[in-house]
């Protein structure tokens, strides 16, 4: 149990965070309602491990927490996501027309769909670099890749990126061929 | 695509990761290769449309004050016998805590700025300072010229850095005035985008980041070592808070 110095620091270091915290496990998990769990369940370890913070970058250090706390949670409840390569479902049953993802009000909903259907991994760098902003050594200390390799993984990412954001033109063909 | 930098540097060079020497051969590169300059091309406009897709998710306010009331209650350091009153005090003070969060779920989120000035005044000084002319009064990318020109013109002395290795070139610095109060506002470049840094001396104690977002722009606002500060920028929210982290060091 913290003492109330520790609590006051963890409410001043690790909380401010909370919103990168969620996004993370949002992006991670697909879906608003296992990233609320996901999110308390990694904000309660962190309060735990406290102590073992030896200061530096609060928030790489609470989201890294988040990312395990994900990857736990997939490998017990949705095994197959671990193993995804490119979720092609999402686009085959998607219910948007053609004519609807030409809007310009379903950019947002066309990014966010191409995005959910990368791989955790890919997902995940994304996320951390185009929405919180982290650098490369950041990237690195959460998602435990080596730093060398963050910028090939982003590459990756990208280029997956964008083949899902073409692909909903192109998949017109009825999903029983 | 036949150029092999366009699946590596390319992606640090648009991320700003490459070291200068690296960067500037990267460039005299994009001169003759096709690919890579249609690469780079592509993959900005992917970035501005995921930024403008705005998708990164805010934690819900109901799940903030959840984590808030589960975490475990820490022990008093002066540990003694346990008092029953203390635990009233507790139990008042959760009292309290609860209804400053349901009153901040209820409220639009307000910054909690003092001299008056609202963030509606900021965002005005904001837009008028994009206005052709109106950005700086001192125009230096060089904080040895800028911090001096607020001297003698300001009763109060702001922090005035260039963060340009971090990605935030100072782009200069002008007196602004906000419900009657003399501000420095010092600017800052951020890619292509501007950043706005409005100071002005604390009525209250040192605060974290509140931020929010007025009109579509974002905004951060704390308080720091008697001073007040309010960035405002059509930046990520990330950048916002990157800058004023770096500000806070």
């Amino acid at each position: 149990m913290l003492e109330e110095k520790d609590r006051a620091r963890f409410e001043q270091l690790i909380l401010p965070h909370l919103d990168a915290a969620f996004n993370l496990a949002r992006w991670l998990l697909r879906g608003r309602a296992d990233a609320e769990d996901a999110t308390q369940e990694a904000v309660l370890r962190a309060y735990r491990f406290f102590p073992g913070f030896k200061g530096g970058d609060a928030r790489a250090w609470l989201l890294q927490i988040v990312r395990n706390t994900c990857y736990t949670w997939l490998e017990k409840n949705r095994p197959a996501d671990l193993m995804m390569e490119f979720d092609e479902s999402l686009h085959l049953h998607s219910s948007a027309t053609p004519e609807s993802l030409a809007l310009a009000g379903d950019e947002r909903e066309r990014l966010a769909r191409a995005l959910e259907s990368l791989p955790p991994r890919s997902r995940e760098v994304l996320v951390l670099r185009e929405f919180e902003g982290c650098s490369y050594k950041e990237i690195a200390a959460i998602t435990s890749i080596p730093i060398g390799t963050v910028m090939s993984t982003l590459a990756r990412a990208r280029e997956r990126l964008q083949q899902a954001l073409t692909l909903p033109s192109t998949k017109e063909v009825p999903s029983g061929l | 695509m036949a150029c092999e930098l366009s699946q590596s540097v390319l992606h640090g060079y648009l991320d700003g990761e490459l070291d200068a020497a690296r960067s500037s051969e990267f460039e005299r590169h994009l001169e003759t290769c096709r690919e890579c300059a249609s690469t780079l091309e592509a993959q900005e406009s992917l970035r501005a449309s995921l930024q403008r897709a705005q998708l990164r998710e805010a934690a819900p306010a109901a799940l903030r004050a959840k984590i808030r009331s589960s975490l475990p209650d820490a022990q008093p350091a002066t540990s003694g016998r346990s008092h029953r009153g203390l635990q009233w005090i507790a139990v008042a003070a959760g009292i309290v805590v609860v209804m400053f969060v349901s009153w901040r779920m209820i409220l639009p989120r307000q910054p909690y700025m003092t001299a008056g000035i609202g963030i509606e005044q900021v965002l005005d000084a904001h837009l008028r300072s994009l206005q052709p002319g109106h950005l700086t009064d001192v125009t230096s990318t060089d904080q040895h010229t800028v911090k001096p020109w607020f001297d003698g013109r300001l009763n109060f002395a702001p922090p005035v850095s260039d963060f340009s290795a971090e990605g935030f070139p100072l782009e200069g610095g002008r007196l602004d005035v906000l419900n009657g109060q003399t501000v420095a506002a010092l600017v800052y470049g951020k890619r292509k985008h501007l950043i706005n840094v409005f100071v002005w001396p604390a009525e209250q104690r040192d605060s974290t980041f509140r931020t929010g977002v007025t009109r579509g722009y974002n905004w951060i606002e704390w308080r720091r070592g008697g001073m007040e500060f309010c960035a405002i920028s059509d930046v990520a929210p990330a950048d916002l808070r990157q800058l004023a982290e770096l500000l806070s060091r």
